[in-house]
Parts: C-alpha cells; structure tokens; sequence
C-alpha cells in the first residue's frame, strides 16, 4: 500500500519572533499544512495520509483539518519524534499498528511547508518508489555551491553541473528504510539527518524526481513573502 | 489548495500561475490526463487573434478539448477515479429558449478563462460528463470537437426541412471529417459528398459516397442541405459554392470559425429560399448525446482514431510548447497531449 507522511514537526524558531510554527501561518487564507495535505488528498493512490505533529500541536492539526478540510476518513495525525527520522520512524509505526506492514508498502514524506508540490511531483515520488525503494525530490542547483569546512575558507568547490537542490517528497519502501535506520549506531543516527543520505550511504540506489524551482519551503519571513508574491497575477510580456 | 495554472502570458511563452481553490466549494475536482489543441488555442498561441484580444485575455491557460478523472467530490456523488470528458461551456444563467452556448452571460475555457492545462480543474458539478469503459482516451480527448457536430445536427434537424437525400460537407480538416462520419450514421439512407480542397486528405474519407474537389466539381451535383466546415477566409468561397450548389430551399449550417467579415452572395440565398444556421460551440447535452452516440455506435471510434496524428507526453513547459509547435506542422489531425506536469 502507498502511505504520505506531511512532517510537520518544526517549532518555528528559524520564523522569527512568532510564537506559532510556521506549517500553521497563514497564505492565501489557510494554514500552509493545509494546502499541503489537499494535494495529498486529490491523490487517490494514497491509503492514508499520515500527518506528524509535534506533540503540544496535535490538537491544533486536528482542528484545522476539521475547519478547513472537514471529515476525510485518510487523514490520521500522529506524534512525532525528536528529529526528522525519528518522526518518519514515528508515522510507520503507526501504519505497523494499524494495518501492519507488507514488502511492497511505500512511503512518501513530505514537509509540511513545501505547499506547492505538484500532481507530477507526487506521481513520478509513488511509480519510482515502488520501482526503486528509494527517491529524492530535487533541481539542478542555480548557484555555485561552495564547501567550507570551517565556514571562513573554501575547502572545495564542486562542479556545479553535478549538484543539485534538495526537496521534498522524499520516498522510500517502508520496510527497506526501517531495516536501514534500525542498523545505525544512535551516533550515528544523530549524524544522518536525511533519509535519502542512509540510503544512498548503503549503497541503495536513490532515483532523483526532478523537483520544481517554485516548490519551495517557506522556513523564513523572506519565504512567505516570496510564497505570497507568487500568487500575483502573471504580467503579460511584450 | 494551491493549484498550479499553465498559462500563455504572451505568444509562445508559458508560465506558471498559482492561484488558491477550497475543496469544499461545491466543485468538481478534475485531474487531466488527455488534452487536444484545437486551431482556436493555435490562434492564441501564435499571436494570430491580435493585439488587442490578446492584451485583454491574457495570460490565460488554453485548451478546451480535454479528459480526466474525478479525484473529489465533495458530495461524493461521483467515485473518485471516474474516468469524465469536460464541458468548456460555462453558463451562469439558464434561459428556456437560448441554448446555454449562446447565451452571451456564458464563460468559455480557454477565450476568455482558463482553459485545461492545470494541475487540477474546478469544475462546476454538470460540467462533467462520464466516459463508458470502452472509450479510446486519445479519441476520447477531443470530444468537444465532435460535439459541436453533434451540436450542429441537432440544430440543422430542428430547423431545416424534411428532404435529406444528398448532403455536402464543406472541408476536409478534422472538423469535415467528424461531421460527414456522423451524418453518414445519423442518416443511413442519405448520399454524404465531401467537398475540399486537398486531394491526399480527401482519400481518408473513406466512408463517404463521393468527394470532389472544389475546383473540380461536376456542374450536375446537387446537394439538399450543406455544412460549411471551413472557416478562415477559405469560408468564402466555400459559401459561395455551395450557394451554387444547393437546390431551394435548402440549408447551410455554418461551422466554420472566421477572423474576417466574409462576403457571401445574398442575390442568390433570396432566390433560393436558403436557411443559413450559425452553430458555434456546444453545451452539457451535447457531451450527453455525443457520448451516447459513441456508446451505440463504437466502430466510428475506429475512424475517429485516424484523426490522431500524434501523441505527445506533457511533463515541463517546455514539452507543451514542442507539442504546440509539432502541432502547427502537421497538415492533418489532432495532436493529443498526454498530461503528466
């Protein structure tokens, strides 16, 4: 079966001063975390869509599910972990407890404010899933990009038509991932933030969806004003 | 929900525009799966409807020849995964004597609002209509086209007189061709002779009782009623023709689409009696009727078939402007876009 897990596990402190995590401001109207689920819902390849909130915030999901989406059966809110894995652990936990987990059961996780996926992102995330076990959401990177290891000198410079931008969805075979995870040291675990990095370490193959330069994560004040500007009518060109 | 529009913000350029849907406001939400181009969206896209028109429509996204399928219902009247053809024709009124096509309160995707080339569709509740099972999508994608013949049909059968012995389609594009097959159907035991100007695209209508070229036809036909299926400038003198050409009293329905004031020999329509029937676009019973007519009478779909000339998978901008571009230079057919942006 094909589940989603919305990570909504941010407290907010990368926003500024606003005492609300940032998946709940508000655009156009609606929490962000809500447009990001309903295009999880237009979805039906989707059992369940699984959305994973830290703790002190589950009964505020539920509430705005309710408001703004009302009734829908494959909406489940669940706790979530102490860091981004620990939160997926957390959501295939739950679909273990619900209906158990068979070999060829995906998942495919998003962040909760990355609200302008598109159908063809989520598609290519479930058929490449399914084929590979493994996939990462990405673009070609626009800048440079540079490494430093102290942060005040250049250590290297990789070539640039060989990086690219992470995003979301990230997907994986549920078991496959759980098997990985599971053998890592808690250091570790502690180390390996990204999923798709304790795949790709393995040596499992991790296919790469081309992502969408607008599918952006708002994380920043600077990215809700650059996520409001995009809904300004286009200008007509000459 | 923020949905993704794929919009022409001048010719030959797409972008993307986001604009914010509520599933809960009552509409149908359509994802698409097969889009056709229609010589209207060429004229957009080309610059051909001029500066004026084109400052005031767009941006806009086109296409009004489209299928999908139905991924929520907030009534949840419709299962989610029916497979549905979409009516472009938007009315906000219904009147009891003009067709919902002809009211001028009416919105038409892609002239006017935005057409199909989204990530998903808000459709009003009757603005979809299912498909049967056994349904070529491809075919199935340019269903409105076949419903404005439908369309003209019915307003030809409600209008014109009773003799049908000979009928003459004008054009041998797509639209001639879906025309003269229904009629050949609609009207088993008339003769259908098709009238055009290509002789390599005259020889696909293989179902008709005869063709001619237009400057080649023998002073001895004569035709009862008449569809011009033309448009352009070429409307002209294919109305002319035919003025020449139909016995009294007979009727010409006008299909055909044209930038220009054509000039047409009013002497002769007086002398003859002639009808002249305007039939533009199609509403929600057309895709009812059509979609039936296609049910009971599925060995056209294979004719219909021959329409497509490519299939073009849609998965960035830049695949919908090579299928645009392909599209403009092929001399015969459809070109369908298969929808996986």
């Amino acid at each position: 079966m094909i589940y989603a897990a919305i990570l909504a596990g941010g407290k907010g402190t990368r926003m500024g001063n606003i005492s609300m995590p940032k998946q709940f401001l508000t655009l156009k109207d609606r929490p962000i975390i809500i447009h990001t689920i309903e295009k999880f819902i237009l979805n039906d390849r989707f059992e369940k869509i699984i959305v994973i909130s830290p703790k002190e915030w589950l009964n505020h999901t539920k509430d705005i599910i309710k408001k703004y989406i009302g009734e829908e059966e494959r909406i489940a809110v669940t706790e979530g972990g102490k860091d981004r894995n620990e939160s997926i652990m957390s959501g295939i936990r739950y679909i273990d407890e619900e209906f158990g987990i068979n070999d060829e059961d995906i998942i495919v996780t998003h962040d909760s404010v990355r609200p302008f996926l598109t159908h063809r992102i989520i598609e290519e995330n479930i058929n490449y899933a399914l084929e590979y076990g493994a996939v990462d959401t990405a673009i070609e990177a626009i800048d440079t990009i540079i490494q430093s290891e102290d942060g005040e000198s250049i250590s290297d410079i990789p070539v640039r038509s060989t990086m690219y931008q992470g995003q979301t969805p990230q997907s994986f075979n549920i078991k496959k991932i759980v098997k990985l995870y599971k053998s890592l040291s808690e250091k570790e675990k502690s180390i390996l933030t990204d999923a798709c990095k304790i795949c790709s370490l393995n040596g499992t193959t991790v296919k790469i969806v081309p992502g969408e330069l607008f599918n952006i994560k708002i994380t920043t004040p600077y990215d809700l004003k650059v996520a409001q500007a995009l809904f300004k009518e286009s200008t007509v060109h000459d | 929900m923020i949905n993704q529009i794929y919009q022409l913000v001048s010719p030959r350029q797409y972008e993307v525009a986001y604009k914010e849907f509520s599933l809960n406001d009552d509409h149908i939400i359509v994802r698409p799966t097969h889009l056709s181009i229609c010589r209207a969206d060429q004229r957009y896209y080309t610059g051909k409807r001029g500066k004026e028109t084109l400052a005031k429509k767009l941006p806009m996204s086109l296409i009004h020849e489209g299928i999908g399928k139905i991924v929520y219902d907030p009534k949840k009247e419709f299962k989610v995964g029916t497979k549905v053809v979409m009516v472009p024709n938007t009315p906000t009124e219904s009147d009891e004597i003009i067709a919902e096509n002809y009211l001028e309160s009416s919105k038409f995707r892609s002239s006017g609002f935005d057409g199909f080339m989204q990530d998903y569709v808000f459709l009003d509740r009757d603005r979809v209509v299912p498909l049967f099972k056994e349904m070529d999508p491809n075919v199935a994608a340019f269903i409105e086209l076949i419903t404005i013949s439908m369309h003209a049909l019915s307003r030809f059968e409600k209008k014109a007189h009773s003799r049908r012995n000979v009928f003459g389609v004008w054009g041998d594009g797509s639209l001639g061709f879906i025309t003269a097959l229904l009629l050949k159907r609609a009207y088993k035991n008339s003769k259908v002779i098709v009238f055009g100007k290509n002789a390599h695209k005259l020889e696909r209508f293989s179902f008709v009782d005869q063709s001619y070229q237009i400057d080649n036809i023998p002073s001895n036909v004569r035709i009862d009623h008449a569809f011009e299926c033309v448009g352009g400038i070429g409307s002209q003198s294919a109305i002319n023709q035919i003025i020449d050409t139909i016995t009294p009293e007979g009727s010409i329905s006008l299909l055909g689409v044209s930038e220009y004031p054509v000039e047409v020999n009013t002497r002769m329509i007086l002398e003859k009696g002639i009808t002249l029937i305007g039939s533009s676009r199609s509403g929600r019973q057309d895709f009812v009727n059509t979609v039936d007519f296609l049910k009971e009478n599925q060995d056209i779909i294979e004719y219909l078939e021959t329409l497509i000339e490519s299939v073009q998978p849609v998965k960035t901008i830049q695949d919908i402007i090579n299928a645009f571009e392909k599209d403009l230079t092929s001399s015969w057919g459809k070109t369908i876009m298969l929808w996986r942006i």
